[in-house]
């Protein structure tokens, strides 16, 4: 199957980086490089983009990258749309949960989901994933339990899973941050000699962010297998694109010396199929790539945003028409790859998932004030023994809150 | 006389506009403060009163807008600065640390750099990671920068006029959980100088010192322990790089008792410093130790137990009766 299962891999190659060609002496010819060709297209226009699947869900050939995604089945098909939907459905329940105060906050991806379906499938279960704050279909894809994800935003911890356990990085809320990581993190992987690969993600404002520069500087100079995977949402709050660059973001690669690719964020297909190709050159030894996913952030930034301040309903309207769920819909129809049977069973299993969602929120716990001591060092630290030892005592003079001072645990 | 009522995020929005207005080299730049008025509204309707070119929506890049308040500055411009959120300020805290804070004492006192980095900080509004922190004391470390935070509405106005004014480099650290608290504002007022602490409640038995959001939370204390028959003094420190210690030392050399309020961790704060130089002021005076009370030397808690790690009436009492014991 093309599109990657989250299931174990084969074992990684053991040699010590010596495939990995230094990032001068390959010659890569960027799929990307036509891009360009989009004179003058800064300031608000399209430059070309990758795109293999239209809005109205027509299949279009591309000499370029039809190989990434040549042996797709309709099952891998019926795979990436159920991704979506169900990936759709838990965002949707988060913003209700949101609106019923069960959630401090939500940043919703409507709108993402191809991009994030589509670059997460291309994902192998050895690759790593750092991630900002909105990916939660990535980590769908990368087999994240979806609930996990809602625990910092309840406000019932910082975080909340293993990054380990699915290579998926807790989400990162300082906007850039995550790519020096990821960077460092490749670095890592290329100096072991395994064979895998990093992906990044980012918003279109984080491009502006000196952290990301500087993600790209090292990535570059160090042949680091990790793609930048960009997805440009136009909007970093109320700030448009233009406000955070005059040039196309894609283009930004050839200045650091990669490739830079702009493919149709809201195109499923082409983003596995671009994504592939970047982490193919990555885990070729061939170095970093850029990808900017155009896409378009349908809700608000956050729930506490209010985009009628910023941004008209016609732009809104006119993306609505490239809906990512939608296109693969018509086509999946059309090629006779899943009848009603199938989208019945789907809708099911999304009414399934959206009261899983909501009940493990609803009883997700409060954490337990002693909490607030626990693993701020990995080897202990006197001042924090003492000062759980102060709150504990003081939590213990309060009549109804019996507490042991001496562990700071409950008293049973 | 104009007074008016008004809620802090607006004292801070309406000296702004008095500044933007009065002095055309005042700027205002910040991720989100032109169409949107900034993610909390404090510069609501700025961008459009006083167009693009004072009022900037800049890149989303606070090592940026610093860098580049600092050059507008040796210019000749005031520009006034916004960042997001208190953990956001870290990106830039290398251009204020190493540059703005030090460009005057390298230029051998020739040149200014008036730039003034508003911060919304301090937690209780039930946000995730990186909102909620109260840095302080980092900045305060640092000679070359002023320190300031108002706590009600009318130092909101006035001291972000001082800001501004002022010459050198100033952090106005805004408490924002108080954004929404109504305060008179009188507009025509000669206000204290900007290094003035205020006593805001007068008493007897114990001082109790506070800055920012923790001012309300002292004078409510102060309430409570009236009721129980204590008379506690609360001094709203105001600023905390300088720090007035006279006004506190008057009051301490009155009450006997100290105990220092904020929501930054004790450990290396501000409140450690108001603590050892008291004691070194007011030794014969204290019928105790200074006390602190402040955050623990934890990361800021998820929001679900931050009523736990911040200093609520209950831990500012239980100070109050530990310091009367002695
Ligand atoms: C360093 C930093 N500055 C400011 C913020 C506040 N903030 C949160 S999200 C955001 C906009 C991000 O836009 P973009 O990078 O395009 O990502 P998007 O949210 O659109 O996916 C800002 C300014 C932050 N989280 N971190």
């Amino acid at each position: 199957m093309t599109v990657e299962s989250t299931a174990a891999r084969t074992p990684r190659r053991a040699s010590s980086g010596g495939k990995r060609a230094s990032a001068s002496a390959k010659k890569t010819a960027s799929p990307g490089k036509g891009a360009a060709k989009g004179k003058g297209a800064a300031q608000g226009g399209e430059p070309e983009l990758v795109q293999l699947l239209t809005p109205e869900g027509e299949r279009v050939e591309n000499s370029e990258y039809d190989r990434y995604v040549a042996d797709l089945t309709p099952e891998d098909l019926r795979v990436l749309y159920r991704d979506m939907v169900l990936t759709r459905r838990f965002d949707a329940e988060a913003v209700t949960l949101q609106r019923q105060g069960e959630l401090g906050l939500w940043p919703s991806l409507l709108g993402q989901e191809a991009a994030q379906v589509g670059s997460g499938r291309a994902t192998r279960a050895d690759d790593y994933v750092f991630p900002t704050y909105r990916e939660h279909g990535v980590a769908w894809c990368k087999g994240v339990d979806p609930t996990l994800l809602l625990g910092m935003f309840r406000g019932v911890n910082n975080g909340g899973w293993d990054p380990n356990t699915n290579g998926f990085q807790l989400y990162t809320i300082v906007i850039g941050s995550q790519t020096l990581h990821a960077t460092g993190y490749a670095m890592g992987v290329a100096k072991d000699g395994a064979d895998s690969a990093v992906v990044a993600y980012f918003g279109d404002g984080a491009t502006s962010q000196g952290d990301v520069a500087e993600a790209f500087t090292f990535s570059a100079v160090y042949n680091a297998p990790v793609v930048f995977f960009c997805q440009n949402n136009q909007w970093a709050i109320s700030e448009p694109t233009e406000k955070q660059s005059r040039v196309p973001l894609y283009q930004r690669a050839q200045g650091y010396g990669f490739p830079g690719v702009r493919v149709d964020g809201n195109d499923v297909i082409a983003c596995l199929a671009v994504t592939k190709w970047a982490l193919e050159r990555a885990r070729g030894g061939e170095g970093p790539a850029l990808i900017e996913a155009f896409t378009y952030r349908m809700g608000a930034h956050t729930t506490s945003d209010d985009p009628t301040r910023y941004r008209r309903d016609e732009e809104r309207e006119a993306w609505e028409a490239k809906d990512p769920i939608l296109r693969l819909r018509t086509y999946l129809e059309a090629q006779g790859h899943a009848d009603e049977g199938f989208f019945a069973e789907l809708e099911a299993e999304s009414e399934t998932l959206g009261k899983r969602v909501r009940d493990v929120v609803r009883t997700m716990p409060d954490p337990e004030p002693m909490s607030i001591f626990e693993n701020i060092y990995a080897d202990g630290h006197a001042l924090v023994d003492e000062e759980r030892a102060q709150f504990a005592a003081y939590q213990a003079s309060f009549a109804d809150a019996p507490v042991n001072a001496a562990t700071g645990g409950e008293v049973k | 006389m104009a007074v008016k009522k008004l809620p802090i995020a607006k004292a801070i929005n309406e000296s702004l506009r008095r500044a933007l207005d009065t002095d055309p080299k005042v700027l205002v730049m910040g991720e989100d403060v032109g169409k949107l008025g900034g993610v909390f509204r404090v510069t609501d309707g700025l961008q459009k009163d006083f167009g693009e070119d004072r009022v900037i929506d800049t890149p989303l890049a606070e090592s940026g807008i610093v860098g580049t308040a600092i050059g507008l500055a040796l210019r000749g411009y005031r520009p006034v600065v916004e960042i997001q959120f208190d953990g956001f300020v870290f990106p830039a805290y290398d251009q204020i640390v190493t540059q703005l804070a030090k460009m005057h004492a390298r230029a051998l006192g020739k040149v200014k750099v008036p730039v003034v980095i508003r911060i919304p900080y301090g937690g209780g509004i039930g946000a995730v990671e990186h909102h909620s922190e109260s840095p302080e004391s980092l900045f305060a470390h640092v000679a070359g920068l002023k320190v300031v935070t108002p706590s009600n509405s009318s130092d909101a106005y006035w001291m972000l006029q001082q800001a501004i004014q002022s010459d050198d480099p100033v952090i106005y650290f805004e408490p924002k959980r108080r954004y929404w608290d109504k305060g008179e504002v009188n507009t025509d007022a000669i206000p204290d100088p900007l290094h003035k602490a205020h006593t805001v409640r007068e008493g007897t038995d114990a001082t109790l010192v506070a800055y920012g959001p923790m001012v309300k939370t002292c004078l409510e204390a102060a309430a409570a322990a009236a009721e129980e028959g204590k008379s506690l003094e609360v001094v709203d420190l105001r600023t905390i790089s300088p720090l007035d210690f006279d006004t506190v030392q008057a009051s301490v050399e009155k009450t006997g008792r100290l105990i220092v309020v904020h929501e930054a961790p004790t450990f290396f704060g501000s409140g450690a410093e108001i603590a050892a130089r008291i004691t070194e002021r007011c030794f014969y005076h204290l019928e105790a130790p200074v006390l602190r009370v402040g955050g623990f030397h934890a990361p800021y808690p998820p929001a679900r137990v931050e009523e736990d790690y911040l200093p609520g009436l209950d831990r500012v009492l239980d100070a109050v009766d530990r310091s009367l014991a002695y």
